[in-house]
């Protein structure tokens, strides 16, 4: 029961081959005994999932059920939902309520989702192995010495563990893509916009995109149905109709036009990694499609560009936690700088004051044009080679991330090679671009992940093509050993 | 030494929209504390500003009354550091792109002479909550501060002026001005004692006749014109003294005390601010088409040096009336309402006189006159028709003020009809010459540069035979008549 | 561009993050290694191109003043540190 799609559990529901008392149970179950090895949540909110399972039930017998009418999920920890702790893998927010609920969360309550509980993360979404929580790293299901990816690290986990079928997450510079590509899963993170960032905790405002994993691009593109809208409460929301994300899934690729950017197969790639994508492209070949080789030449300024300007909005956006209002604050300030040195020194873990201070850094007086404004001209320089390539391709495929999952601790204290891990999701974010990660392989039984990147607003066309993937192949339906 | 004053303000004015710039909270004073700042205002994680187009309106209009650019693209920027009041430590306002650019405010000093005021931009941007130190409020012992973050997110436009006022006088005009400005746009409510101007003025000296400036200082949020008046008289006084003695002028933040007339340097202001202004991500650029300012244009109502030259015109008034009733927009229309129904000349000096005394005397503004402005008309319509007499209206203006309804029904209650009827009045004259032979042969004996003197007898005994309702006028008229033809 | 401790010690004071000791060589090297990192920056030719701030080129959209928010006081606080008559305490300010 737990290895079925979000496709198979709703017309499982539909069908009334099971209820969602049965499955929400079913799975509750399986995070209680199994959840414990990885560490996929942070909060497990069983009696509400039964709760609001047994009202999906009964709504569905009523016979006015929407899509997600009794489909368990699970929201990355980012989101905030009323009444149950958000806490962003921080201590900052350990004991953080929040009165009011994300649109991402009051989207999927409106389709009538259960909700599992919240997934553990890096802190602030801040790291790609999701070894800066809070809450203690996640491992990954394929190899427990392994870092299953991050920010969305416990999302990617707990859909490669099946403890979910389907879990919200984050994307500011590859959050969704890696850890979905390094423990097994489909990620899609959409176009700047197409997602509503209110009620999820902001990392840097420009950047953060939510979206969708899942086990197959056909879920990914029922969850983003119901995740993507127009909201008016976040200005750099896009009023732009949501189409169907799965009325082309079928459409055949013969005349999609790949492009294959040459910076993404350099040095520093792994071999096994390299081997896995070329295969997936030929497959693509296969069914049709044309591969067009192509250039993204300002890509080695990305992630230099990305760790000026994620820093500098993230500096100021995490401002807000002071003790004051609510979150972590320190014992017996001794007056008000205490209060914000030791409640910030304490409640803060040291990737995020990393951050911080490099933010802090490239916004302070006579640094701002060398640094800030410098990379904001860079990233015009970036999206202008995607504007370029999207002229003559329709979709660009590459690696999601260098290598496959890495041992804890193996870029412990060297955060630049952390960062490097991110070198080939980092520039969609820079440009607004949507991006995706499917299975398409292994290396050393550790999962390789395709990246697929679209024009804007062409999440159809680059589900279309991960779906015609999946059909004709399994790299997505493979489970840890065990866990099948 | 010759001394020159060099003033430059910055003006900070509360916009009166309903709602905040970012948020859909109430921004009206005097609410219980907090429970006016929502999730946005509170910097809840995961909250996002929206702004408000009317508080770009309001801006928008001020910058066509200042004859300024307005902003075809205008951005926010966010100006970080960290302070209780401000709950995201950071501030959402305008740095590179205001939507206000270079514009002029015109003044006219009170020896006649006009001076134009540079505007360098004025900027939208979003107040702060407040801190209530221990003392004003219930809490005791425990010396915390108390934050109340209702303000917080009222939307403010900063105004800051090029340093072209050369001293106090000029200053307080530029500040009276933009006063009149925003309140006869209807932009700002302009109630001073609630916060919704506040002054920072930076001041600097210079040895006259020379063209650089000297080391200025800020003084900080200052509330009134008087303080204002103050406050710089001081810190001009305090700059000489000290670079006569040899001192150097530091600069640095002021606070100016109203009630103790002194002023310190802010401790608070003591490190340097690195306040790192970047692009606000969660705002997008704001872009105005030409038509849409050229609407606001259309629509924008008469302005204070418009509406002083129409009162000069329209009601005959000299330029220092109409200067002094057209500054302040509600004092305008209070004199228009009462003009309408009465003699505007007499509008004028009631409301400049009797009513603007009372008023200060109870430090209340004119929206909060218990003497209406129909009610001053009905008043002014009676005196000068004749009914009662310029003492007895001082008498209908007190039970007005006191609330005891309009002139005409004051009038008729007390009784306080004027007496005009010829016939009465020489009965009376009659009757007091009759009745003082002795003055009245006084009177005769006297010679003719001493007997105007002597009528004031006369007239006293008339006016209280009457009952003080004779009309005084007719009463000297007939009198005089009366006494001459007995020479 | 070399940082010191000291330029660490001035950016933790103006982000309010106490930082320890014992840790503050090891964040000062690794900031450096970061700033190494963004400095490849300084190589691109960027002349007359224009900065990006948001990844799209859409314009504000503007809110109707209206009022549609109501007190939520009690929900809010019932989360802060420390209140006390509806106020959110801190330890006292000084202007």
């Amino acid at each position: 029961m737990h290895n079925k799609t979000l496709a198979e559990i709703i017309a499982g529901l539909n069908s009334g081959a099971f209820s969602s008392v049965e499955i929400t149970g079913h799975l509750l179950n399986r995070i209680r005994q199994l959840d414990p090895q990885y560490n996929s949540f942070i909060t497990v909110t069983a009696e509400a999932a039964l709760a609001s399972a047994e009202a999906a039930d009964r709504q569905r017998a009523s016979g006015n059920a929407p899509l997600f009418c009794g489909v368990p999920i699970a929201h990355k920890d980012i989101f905030c939902t009323n009444g149950v702790r958000t806490s962003c893998g921080s201590k900052m927010l350990d004991n953080f309520v929040p009165p009011y609920d994300a649109t991402v969360v009051e989207n999927f309550a409106q389709a009538g989702a259960v909700i599992l509980g919240k997934t553990n993360m890096d802190e602030f979404a801040m790291g790609s192995s999701n070894e800066t929580s809070y809450y203690g790293p996640v491992k990954n299901p394929w190899d427990v010495n392994c870092v299953p990816g991050g920010s969305s690290g416990g999302s990617a986990a707990a859909l490669a563990a099946r403890l979910t079928p389907g879990a919200t997450a984050t994307d500011t510079g590859g959050s969704i893509r890696q850890p979905a590509a390094l423990c097994g899963v489909t990620g899609l993170k959409p176009t700047y916009g197409r997602v509503s960032r209110w009620g999820m905790v902001a990392f840097a405002s420009s950047l953060d995109q939510a979206g969708p994993m899942a086990r197959s691009a056909e879920d990914c593109a029922l969850m983003l149905n119901a995740m993507a809208s127009f909201d008016p409460r976040d200005s750099t929301s896009i009023d732009r109709e949501v189409p169907d994300y799965t009325a082309n899934l079928n459409q055949p690729l013969s005349s999609l036009k790949i492009g294959i950017p040459k910076e993404y197969f350099g040095e520093g790639l792994n071999p096994g990694t390299e081997q896995a994508v070329r295969e997936a492209l030929t497959e693509y070949e296969k069914q049709g499609a044309t591969l067009v080789d192509i250039s993204l030449p300002h890509s080695h300024l990305a992630v230099p560009a990305y760790y000026v300007i994620a820093p500098a909005e993230a500096s100021a956006n995490l401002s807000r936690f002071d003790g004051v209002r609510y979150g972590y604050r320190c014992e017996d300030p001794k007056d008000l700088r205490d209060l914000y040195m030791r409640t910030r020194g304490e409640g803060f873990g040291d990737e995020v004051k990393r951050r911080i201070l490099v933010g802090a850094y490239c916004l302070s007086a006579g640094y701002y044009d060398a640094y800030y404004r410098k990379a904001q001209q860079v990233r015009h320089l970036i999206k202008q080679d995607f504007v370029d390539a999207f002229a003559t391709v329709d979709v660009i495929m590459g690696p999601t991330s260098p290598s496959p999952a890495f041992a804890f601790g193996a870029k412990g204290d060297d955060p630049v090679a952390m960062y490097l891990e991110d070198v080939f999701t980092i520039a969609t974010n820079l440009a607004g671009l949507p991006g995706m990660s499917l299975p398409c392989g292994f290396v050393d039984n550790r999962p390789v992940g395709l990246q697929i990147i679209g024009n804007y607003f062409d999440e159809g066309l680059m589900l279309n093509a991960a779906h015609q993937f999946q059909r004709a192949t399994d790299w997505h339906q493979r489970a840890p050993e065990g866990l099948e | 030494m010759q001394w020159e004053t060099v003033i430059g303000l910055e003006v900070h004015v509360q916009l009166a929209t309903q709602s905040k710039i970012f948020s859909g909270a109430s921004t009206a004073f005097g609410a219980e504390p907090n429970t006016q700042a929502c999730a946005i205002d509170l910097a809840m994680p995961g909250t996002l500003p929206v702004p408000n187009e009317q508080a770009f309106r309001d801006a928008i209009m001020f910058g066509l009354a200042i004859d300024a650019d307005i902003a075809r693209t205008s951005m926010f920027e966010r100006k970080n550091y960290f302070y209780p009041d401000l709950p995201k430590a950071y501030q959402t306002t305008q740095l590179e792109k205001p939507i206000v650019g270079r514009g002029h405010v015109d003044i006219e000093l009170a020896d006649g002479s006009k001076k134009s005021i540079r505007i360098h931009h004025a900027h939208l941007e979003e107040d702060a909550g407040k801190s209530l130190h221990e003392g004003s409020f219930e809490i005791h012992g425990h010396g915390m501060t108390g934050i109340d973050l209702n303000r917080a997110g009222t939307p403010l436009i900063e105004i800051v002026s090029e340093p072209d006022m050369r001293n106090a006088e000029e200053a307080v005009a530029f500040a009276r001005k933009l006063h009149s400005i925003v309140t006869s746009l209807g932009i700002c409510d302009g109630n001073m004692s609630q916060g919704s101007m506040r002054f920072d003025v930076n001041i600097s000296v210079r040895p006259k006749g020379s063209d650089t400036f000297g080391t200025r200082t800020e003084t900080k949020n200052l509330n009134s014109f008087k303080f204002m008046e103050d406050a710089i008289a001081l810190e001009v006084e305090r700059q000489i003294d000290l670079i006569e003695d040899g001192g150097k002028v530091i600069q640095e933040t002021r606070l100016y005390n109203g009630d103790t007339k002194q002023a310190r340097a802010m401790r608070s202001k003591e490190e340097a601010n690195d306040y790192r202004y970047f692009p606000c991500p969660d705002l997008l650029p704001i872009v105005f088409e030409d038509d849409y300012i050229e609407q606001i244009r259309q629509s924008l109502p008469e302005l204070p040096d418009a509406r002083r030259d129409r009162f000069i015109e329209q009601y005959g008034l000299s330029r220092y009336d109409a200067n002094s009733l057209s500054g302040d927009a509600a004092v305008a229309q209070f004199f228009q309402t009462a003009a309408a129904g009465s003699d505007a000349k007499l509008a004028a000096n009631w409301i400049m006189g009797e009513l603007s005394a009372r008023l200060n005397a109870e430090d209340r503004v004119i929206q909060d006159s218990p003497v209406s402005a129909d009610q001053l008309a009905g008043m002014i319509a009676r005196l000068k028709d004749g009914t009662i007499s310029s003492k007895m209206a001082k008498q209908v203006f007190d039970a007005m003020w006191n609330g005891e309804g309009d002139a005409d029904g004051i009038i008729e209650a007390r009784g306080l009809k004027q007496v005009s009827d010829s016939g009465a009045i020489e009965a009376l004259v009659d009757d007091v010459i009759a009745n003082s032979p002795q003055q009245v042969d006084n009177y005769r004996n006297a010679d003719d540069a001493k007997r105007p003197k002597m009528l004031g007898y006369f007239v006293g005994q008339i006016m209280k035979a009457s009952k003080g309702q004779a009309n005084p006028q007719q009463v000297n008229d007939v009198l005089l008549e009366k006494l001459n033809a007995l020479l | 561009m070399t940082i010191e401790r000291a330029d660490i010690e001035k950016l933790a004071e103006l982000a309010r993050i106490e930082l320890n000791d014992a840790t503050i060589t090891e964040t000062t090297r690794s900031i450096a290694d970061v700033l190494a990192l963004v400095d490849q920056l300084q190589a691109a030719n960027t002349e007359g191109v224009t900065p990006m701030a948001h990844p799209t080129d859409a314009v504000q959209r503007l809110r109707p003043d209206v009022v549609t928010e109501t007190n939520q006081r009690e929900a809010f606080q019932a989360i802060a540190p420390a209140v006390e008559e509806g106020l959110y305490l801190v330890p006292k300010v000084i202007d």
